[in-house]
């Protein structure tokens, strides 16, 4: 069986993002409201919208091909919800998502056949996508159409321009590397080491996130600023604590102690309730979820550090970070995420020097936080 | 002399829980009101960048009021376009087919980019009354030749 690609596909491929949207009788005004979400959506200043617009009027559709492996589904779940459906629907028109097993009416060798179709056509420049970690304990732990997770992994990245992992477990094993990781879990990044490899962590990343590196690389052709774990800065630039709008109750020391205390319907801090934001690199306090309708510090829980390598295995969601005391050298510290958790626990006592009310804090206790 | 409309003051308490953003945005805003004035530099403020307590957007909308302009666009969903009490600040929203606030903008400018007609659409414009034009007047010359 072949799989024949219509004349107007064909011809839409070739076509400019711009061009593509022309037809389609979009007009400029349009277009621009298209580039201000845009920009809003990739969190880039306003500034360069125009910038935006001239490199998206002249932008060619890229071929993406998205693996899932060992995965729940919920990263590709999070980026159906996207919400601003008129805007996203014009990014998946200006991408060509050549093979997506779970969303592609093909499948078994038809859907492998559009993969390789895809790869052969575009080699050298398509966009591999990949959700979930890649079992190397045994390849049986995981295949699609007799081919393991390994192989298919090494044959797609082969041709790739680059390589956007997305999700925990594609970025970090996530879940399936949890203690004692069964299946032998790794990430993308363990196994590939020649190609740009952009890392969009969470459980599951937020929609726009998802989005919005997709239309980085469509709008510049290029991969965007990454951190030292290979996080766009742009949306992993700044800890969830910083951004967090209960930042100032951490500043006058005033923390929930409870879920159901005062301070917990005020609204004031979750840092000891467990709260992973001093921690945790991510864009919920900003993007938020659901429409920008909230995140989970909003409707009241501590961050669970989704975003970041090994979360799971971090102990308990509700313990404590650390709490500060007069002398750091006494400092009983729960260390959860290893040394970067102990800087932000000296940056946090070095803050909180300044305030008389936290040299006050107390180690807490698991039992504390269940009284 | 014309008549100047008059305005309440906002007024934002210190023991307002979950306020602290709004503040400094009005002051951001002044400043950039004062940039434009003095040397005519357009600002934009991505309120979605921005990581404001839940209630905060609305009170910092209602401290900014709404002025003279209200204009609503329809274009990949529909638009709105507020100038608000204090002339050369707009808030633009953009919403998306099902009516969500897929992004929301403070402007500080005579006039929001988007408002204004775009060249591209004006040559198309012009073009598409061209074509009206011609097949109206063959239209018309066809009549006029079957009552002839």
């Amino acid at each position: 069986m072949t799989i024949e690609k219509s004349t107007f596909q064909l011809q839409a491929k070739e076509m400019t993002l711009g061009e593509v949207l022309r037809s389609r009788g979009i007009s400029r005004r349009s277009f621009l409201k298209f580039c201000a979400a845009t920009a809003s959506m990739m969190a880039i200043s306003p500034a360069m919208i125009p910038k935006i617009a001239e490199a998206l009027e002249k932008a060619r559709k890229p071929s993406v091909i998205w693996l899932s492996f060992q995965e729940c589904t919920g990263c590709t779940e999070s980026l159906l919800r996207a919400h601003s459906s008129t805007i996203e629907n014009l990014i998946f028109d200006a991408i060509s998502l050549d093979y997506h097993h779970t969303l592609q009416a093909a499948s078994g060798h038809a859907a492998e056949e559009a993969r390789e179709i895809a790869m052969a056509e575009n080699f050298g420049k398509y966009v591999l996508v990949v959700d979930g970690s890649i079992p190397v304990g045994n390849p049986g732990y995981s295949t699609i159409a007799g081919i393991s997770n390994y192989d298919m992994l090494m044959e797609s990245a082969k041709g790739a321009a680059a390589i956007i992992a997305v999700g925990t477990c594609a970025t970090y094993g996530g879940i399936p590397q949890a203690n004692p990781n069964p299946t032998g879990a790794v990430s993308v990044r363990e196994l590939i080491k020649d190609k740009p490899i952009i890392n969009v962590p969470g459980c599951p990343p937020i929609p726009v996130v998802i989005t919005g590196v997709l239309t980085h690389y469509l709008t510049f052709g290029s991969i965007p600023e990454l951190d030292h774990i290979g996080r766009p800065m742009v949306f992993y630039g700044q800890s969830i604590h910083d951004r967090c709008y209960r930042r100032p109750f951490y500043d006058k020391g005033l923390f929930a102690e409870t879920f159901d205390d005062e301070g917990a319907k005020k609204g004031w801090c979750l840092y000891k309730l467990g709260c992973k934001g001093p921690t945790t690199y991510n864009a919920c306090a900003t993007a938020k979820w659901n429409n920008g309708t909230s995140f989970p510090i909003e409707a009241g829980h501590p961050c669970l550090g989704c975003s970041e390598p090994d979360f799971w295995d971090g102990g308990s969601f509700y313990k404590a970070l650390s709490i500060p005391t007069e002398n750091i050298t006494k400092t009983a510290v729960y260390t959860v995420a290893g040394a970067a958790a102990a800087g932000a626990v000296i940056g946090a006592y070095n803050r909180n020097k300044k305030s008389s009310a936290v040299s006050k804090h107390e180690k807490v206790t698991i039992d504390d936080l269940e009284k | 002399m014309s008549h100047v409309p008059t305005f309440e003051p906002f007024n934002i308490q210190i023991g307002d829980d979950l306020t602290w953003n709004v503040e400094p945005l009005l002051h951001e805003v002044r400043h950039a009101l004062e940039n434009l004035i003095q040397n005519g530099a357009t600002a934009i403020i991505d309120l979605r960048s921005i990581p404001l307590a839940p209630g905060e957007e609305e009170k910092l909308l209602n401290a900014l009021g709404q002025g003279e302009v209200k204009a609503q666009l329809n274009a990949l969903g529909a638009s709105e376009i507020i100038e608000t009490q204090y002339t050369g600040v707009w808030i633009v929203t953009h919403y998306n087919d099902e009516q969500d606030i897929i992004s929301r903008f403070i402007e500080i400018t005579t006039m929001p980019d988007i408002l204004r007609s775009q060249s591209e659409d004006i040559i198309e414009a012009y073009e598409r009354l061209n074509s009206d034009l011609q097949n109206m007047q063959i239209m018309n010359q066809s009549s006029v030749e079957k009552i002839s």
